[in-house]
C-alpha cells in the first residue's frame, strides 16, 4: 500500500480524464474567461521578461572584459572551482595506477610548443631559481638520476578528451626538493610532504629553455608523490618529441601541464604564467 | 461546469523554465568540448552507421574550435544546473508533488495504454491524476538522468580526487561515454516531450506557464470514481 498514490492534502487531484483535446472554450466575457485571460497574460509577460533578463544577463557576462582569453566572470568561476578543488585536495589521494603491461607502446604526442629550437642534450642543465633568492643553481641529468627512481604507470588525460596509459620513470619533484631545499625561503627541505615547511612557496613555474612554453603549478600538486621529473617512458630515455632530457609528469593535471624539456624551474608567491591558461583554459586544470 | 484548476505550483514552473535554457547551454557547450575528441560512432568493426558528428554537422552549427570556451561555459553553468535540480527535487519531496511524479505499480501498464492511445491504436485514454504513467516514467527517468550526468560529469572532471567514483563507473573513458549517452538521452527526451506538448495543446502548455488548466468539472457531488465511468473521448 505504500505505493498507493495519495494526492497531497492541500492540492488533491483525483483520477480523471485528461482535458487535453477537449473543447474548453470559456464563455467569452464571462468572469472565468476574464480571470483566465488575466492570469495567462500576466504569466506570459512574466516569462517573457524573465527570458529577456536571462538573455541580457548572459550577453552581459559574455561581454565583460577578457581575463586571459575568457570573459572575467567565467575566469572567476574557473578559479573558484580550482580553489574548491584545492580545498578538497589530499596529498594522500592517488591517481589510479595500472600494470606496466597496460601502458601503450607508442605514446601519442600532441603539440611542439617549446620544442622547436635546437637542443644539445649534453650541454643541457636544469636551472632552478631558489625561492629564498640568490643565483640560479644548475643540475645535470645525472644529478636528477642520482635521486630515487620512481616508476609508475598512470593515465595521461589530454584536455581534448582522449587518454592513454603510460609507463613513466623519473624522480619525485618532492624528493628533488628534499635533497635540494630550494622551495622554502629559509632553505628548509621537504621531509614530509604532508607537513612541508611553513615558508614553502605556494607556486612553481616551469619554463622550456626557449621560454616558448610555460606552466604554473600549485605547490600541493607539485610535491604530490605522483608528480615526477620524468626521464624515461617504457624504460627508454625520453625522445625529443616526448621532452628529452627531462619533463614533468603529474597525473593530477591535464596533459597541458606536463611540460616537456624543462629549462628553468622557479618558485612564486602568485600564480605563474601558464601557456594554455592565457588562451582561455582553466589555470588549475586539475583532476 | 468549466473551472480553472491549479496544476503546476509556481516553484515547479520556475525550476522547469530555468532548467530548459541551462540544459540547452550545457548540451551546446558540451558539444564544443566533445568536438576536440569526437570519437563516438554507431557501428561495428570498420562499419560506421553514424559518426558523432559528421563534418557537415560542425559546418552547419559552428561547433568546432571552441574547447576552452566550452569548458568555461560548462563549468559555470554546471552550478546552475546542479542547484536548480537540487531545489526541484527538494521541492517535490517537501511539497508532496513527488506523489504525482514517481511511477507506481500501475504506471507501466498505463504507459503502454497511453502509448497505444497516442499512436491511434487504442480508443480510450486511461484516467490520470496530474501525469499519466508514461509521463511519470519519463519525468522520473529524466531526473535520474540528471543525477547520472552530475555523477559521470564529476567522474571525468576530477578523476583523481573523485577516483573512487570514476573507478565505480568503469574508468575515465567509460564515464565519458556514459556522460555522452545521457546527453543523447536528453535530446531524445526533448524531441518526444515537445511533440507531446504540441499534441496536448494550448491548455496543457499554458499550465506550465500560468499554473492553471481549464477543466470541465462535473457538478458537485460527483466523485473521481464516478468520473471514471465517463467515456473519455466524449467532448464537453
Amino acid at each position: 500500500m505504500a505505493l498507493e498514490v495519495k494526492p497531497p492534502a492541500d492540492n488533491p487531484i483525483p483520477p480523471h480524464v485528461s482535458p487535453d483535446g477537449q473543447d474548453l472554450t470559456l464563455p467569452p466575457g464571462s468572469a472565468l474567461d476574464r480571470e483566465a485571460t488575466r492570469r495567462t497574460r500576466r504569466s506570459f509577460i512574466g516569462l517573457g521578461l524573465a527570458g529577456l533578463g536571462g538573455v541580457l544577463g548572459w550577453r552581459y557576462l559574455l561581454n565583460r572584459p577578457d581575463a586571459e582569453g575568457t570573459p572575467l566572470p567565467f575566469r572567476r568561476v574557473l578559479d573558484a572551482n580550482g580553489r574548491l578543488s584545492a580545498a578538497y585536495f589530499r596529498e594522500t589521494r592517488l591517481a589510479p595506477e595500472f600494470a606496466k603491461s597496460q601502458g601503450v607502446a607508442q605514446v601519442r604526442t600532441n603539440g611542439t610548443a617549446g620544442l622547436q629550437s635546437a637542443i644539445d642534450l649534453g650541454a643541457w642543465r636544469l636551472r632552478v631559481q631558489p625561492y629564498g633568492g640568490g643565483p640560479a643553481q644548475e643540475f645535470t641529468l645525472a644529478d636528477i638520476k642520482a635521486l630515487p627512481r620512481i616508476e609508475m604507470t598512470t593515465q595521461l588525460k589530454c584536455i581534448e578528451g582522449w587518454s592513454i596509459v603510460v609507463n613513466w620513470a623519473g624522480t619525485r619533484f618532492a624528493d628533488f626538493l628534499a635533497k635540494y631545499p630550494l622551495a622554502s625561503r629559509s632553505g628548509q627541505p621537504i621531509r614530509d610532504i604532508a607537513n612541508p615547511p611553513a615558508d614553502l612557496a605556494p607556486y612553481v613555474s616551469l619554463v622550456t629553455p626557449d621560454e616558448k612554453y610555460y606552466v604554473g603549478l600549485d605547490m600541493h600538486s607539485a610535491i604530490h608523490p605522483q608528480t615526477l621529473l620524468c626521464y624515461e617512458i617504457n624504460g627508454q630515455p625520453l625522445s625529443i618529441a616526448h621532452g628529452a632530457p627531462l619533463r614533468l609528469v603529474t597525473p593530477l593535471k591535464y596533459g597541458i601541464k606536463h611540460l616537456k624539456r624543462i629549462g628553468t624551474i622557479a618558485f612564486a608567491d602568485v600564480r605563474p604564467a601558464d601557456y594554455w591558461a592565457e588562451l582561455g583554459y582553466d589555470w588549475d586544470a586539475g583532476h | 461546469m468549466k473551472k480553472l484548476v491549479e496544476k503546476h505550483p509556481l516553484a515547479i514552473r520556475w525550476f522547469h523554465w530555468v532548467n530548459f535554457p541551462v540544459l540547452m547551454l550545457m548540451i551546446w557547450s558540451g558539444l564544443w568540448i566533445y568536438w576536440a575528441n569526437d570519437i563516438y560512432r554507431i557501428g561495428w568493426g570498420s562499419t560506421t552507421l553514424y559518426k558523432f558528428f559528421p563534418q557537415s554537422f560542425y559546418a552547419a552549427t559552428h561547433l568546432d574550435h571552441k574547447l576552452a570556451q566550452g569548458m568555461a561555459w560548462h563549468f559555470m553553468l554546471m552550478w546552475v544546473f546542479f542547484i536548480n535540480g537540487l531545489l526541484y527535487v527538494g521541492y517535490t519531496l517537501v511539497s508532496g508533488e513527488w506523489r504525482y511524479l514517481l511511477p507506481n505499480r500501475h504506471s507501466f501498464r498505463e504507459a503502454i495504454e497511453v502509448t497505444l492511445h497516442d499512436l491511434g491504436l487504442r480508443k480510450t485514454a486511461p484516467l490520470v491524476q496530474k501525469y499519466n504513467g508514461a509521463q511519470r516514467i519519463a519525468y522520473t527517468a529524466v531526473v535520474i538522468m540528471g543525477i547520472g550526468s552530475l555523477l559521470t560529469g564529476l567522474a571525468i572532471y576530477k578523476p583523481t580526487q573523485f577516483g573512487w567514483l570514476t573507478q565505480t563507473l568503469g574508468g575515465y573513458e567509460a564515464a565519458r561515454v556514459q556522460h555522452f549517452l545521457l546527453t543523447v538521452g536528453y535530446v531524445l527526451f526533448f524531441v518526444v516531450h515537445v511533440a507531446q506538448v504540441g499534441r496536448a495543446g494550448w491548455n496543457n502548455f499554458r499550465s506550465m506557464v500560468a499554473g492553471f488548466e481549464i477543466e470541465d468539472v462535473p457538478a458537485a457531488g460527483v466523485t473521481g470514481s464516478m468520473l471514471a465511468q465517463r467515456d473519455p473521448d466524449a467532448k464537453a
